[in-house]
């Protein structure tokens, strides 16, 4: 066991001497996933509970495309999948592009996730009594205003439960990277076992990196809970 | 309440006035007209709530709005402001009528600049207040003075706290989220972000109606404050006691239609059958 932390603990954690490797390499998949889809699916997720058809069917169609097909499907296609067609590899962009894995693997976490997320706020907009919004229209909230400053803030508070659930599910969803040769926490623990056939070790230590990951997750999100669903608590009596 | 003394009493004339403005009320009100609704026609489906109904509100007025429910008082409030849109009939402010255009799929829509304009100058006070709900009470008056006027942050603050303490809250509410005050407390931070708009009119919608019995009169007081202050007020009502006391005209809706309108006194003497049904209803 102190051999193979020898050997491999930079590795689990920060290096493996060709780049970042382990915790920080997850770590990074993991913060630059949830921020750009945390973005990316506050537009989609306003389009997908939008009155105008032309707007929330094609959200729908994308939602219903990324949850209903698995992420490992999602991320062979991205990394192998698109990079067989042609139209692909004879433009420059798109070939750049396409040729480095950690592109190929950052696009289909964030595409999946953010189908997870759009249906999570969309609920969450749905889930904000009429009266508030009317209210707001009332007193000449309309437009981008209506949805900055009240819809959005009234609907991520809402989430927060339910979208520190799809976090954790993706923290660990980013463990399916080692397919595309990413030097993810999984990836050293194979690696690691591969050498040293200290198997039970070799995975014991990225299920706890994993673990540590996940309960920093759980208290942040308890944090952020406290802070902004303070309203939705009346003490009694 | 003492409605039914009220009421029954052929004496009523010599009861001694409470309220010195509703005797000032009573006098016709001279003032230039504020708002007119004309001819207000809506429908859902095969129902037609409203049949044409209007009223006319001039500066200093307290036009109740009674009837049973379903008589589309709410209806005819909610069209005011476009929250309902209306049919038919028009909405003019200041001698400026709303103007009406052939919206999406053929409906009818303000102009919504016009539109804009009109909701910043009419506030409304819901009857489930529908507060902010994840908004401290300072940040729900806030709000729309800072986003949609576009007072500063600094100013509004002020506004609120000012009238905070207007509607008798204590300034440690401020910081409070809504669900943590009584329905009463509600209802007049409701008042209160309402009245930072700094309105022209203020529309109440049965302001009491969803409030425990017990409430209901710290309610009223902060409204009957406002009325004395000679606020241009419109409120859909249940309360036909507060109706009398604080109204210059009270209409009466049956049906869709305005059945019988004129000053408070017809809460005593009503001519019309409906009216006088009405009434008698709600002293049983």
């Amino acid at each position: 066991m102190i051999e193979l932390l020898e050997q491999y603990g930079l590795a689990y954690l920060y290096s493996d001497g060709a780049g970042f490797s382990g915790l920080a390499m997850t770590l990074w998949l993991f913060i630059i996933t949830t921020v750009l889809g945390f973005f990316l699916s506050l537009p989609l997720a306003l389009a997908r509970v939008s009155r105008r058809l032309w707007l929330r069917w094609p959200v729908e169609f994308y939602t219903y495309v990324f949850r209903g097909t698995p992420l490992y499907i999602q991320l062979l296609i991205c990394y192998t999948g698109l990079y067989g067609l042609e139209v692909v590899r004879d433009n420059a962009l798109l070939d750049s592009f396409f040729r480095n894995a950690l592109n190929c693997t950052l696009l289909a976490f964030v595409l999946n996730t953010c189908a997870y997320t759009v249906e999570i706020f969309a609920g969450a907009i749905r889930n904000i009594p009429h009266g508030e919004i009317e209210a707001a229209q009332a007193y000449g909230l309309y437009g981008w205003r209506l949805n900055l400053f009240v819809v959005l803030p009234a609907a991520l508070r809402r989430a927060l439960p339910a979208y520190s659930n799809e976090l954790i599910l993706m923290l660990h969803a980013t463990s399916l990277a080692f397919t595309a040769t990413i030097a993810d926490i999984l990836k050293v623990a194979r690696d690691a076992n591969a050498a040293t056939f200290l198997t039970f070790q070799a995975f014991g230590v990225a299920a706890l990196l994993y673990m540590l990951l996940s309960f920093a997750l759980v208290g942040l999100f308890r944090l952020a809970e406290r802070r902004w669903m303070r309203f939705l608590v009346p003490v009694r009596g | 309440m003492t409605l039914s003394a009220h009421a029954l009493s052929s004496h009523n004339e010599q009861l001694p006035e409470p309220f010195p403005m509703a005797r000032h009320a009573s006098i016709a009100n001279t003032a230039a007209v504020k708002l007119t609704v004309e001819d207000l026609h809506k429908h859902y489906g095969d129902h037609q709530v409203l049949k044409g109904v209007s009223l006319q509100a001039r500066k200093g007025d307290v036009i109740s709005l009674i009837g049973a429910s379903g008589s589309g008082k709410s209806t005819m409030l909610r069209c005011i402001n476009f929250l309902e849109q209306p049919d038919a009939g028009a909405i003019t402010l200041d001698g400026q009528t709303i103007e009406m255009r052939q919206g999406r799929a053929g409906v009818r829509a303000p102009h919504p600049a016009q539109l804009q304009n009109l909701r910043t100058r009419l506030a409304m006070v819901f009857q489930h207040f529908n507060l902010w709900s994840h908004m401290t009470v300072l940040e729900n008056i806030c709000l729309a003075p800072r986003r949609v006027l576009g007072v500063s942050a600094q100013d509004a603050e002020a506004r609120a706290r000012a009238y905070l303490d207007k509607v008798g809250l204590p300034s440690r509410a401020a910081d409070q989220y809504p669900a943590f005050l009584s329905g009463g407390q509600q209802q007049r931070v409701a008042i209160a972000r309402a009245l930072a708009m700094e309105p022209e009119i203020i529309l109440f919608d049965e302001p009491t109606s969803a409030l425990d019995p017990e409430l209901v009169g710290e309610v009223l007081k902060v409204i009957q404050t406002l009325a004395e202050e000679g606020r241009t007020m419109l409120m859909v009502t249940h309360e036909m006691g507060f109706a009398r006391k604080v109204s210059s005209q009270v209409l009466f809706l049956h049906q869709g239609r305005v059945e019988e309108q004129g000053s408070a006194a017809i809460l005593d003497h009503p001519q019309s059958e409906r009216l006088q049904q009405f009434l008698s209803n709600r002293l049983k």
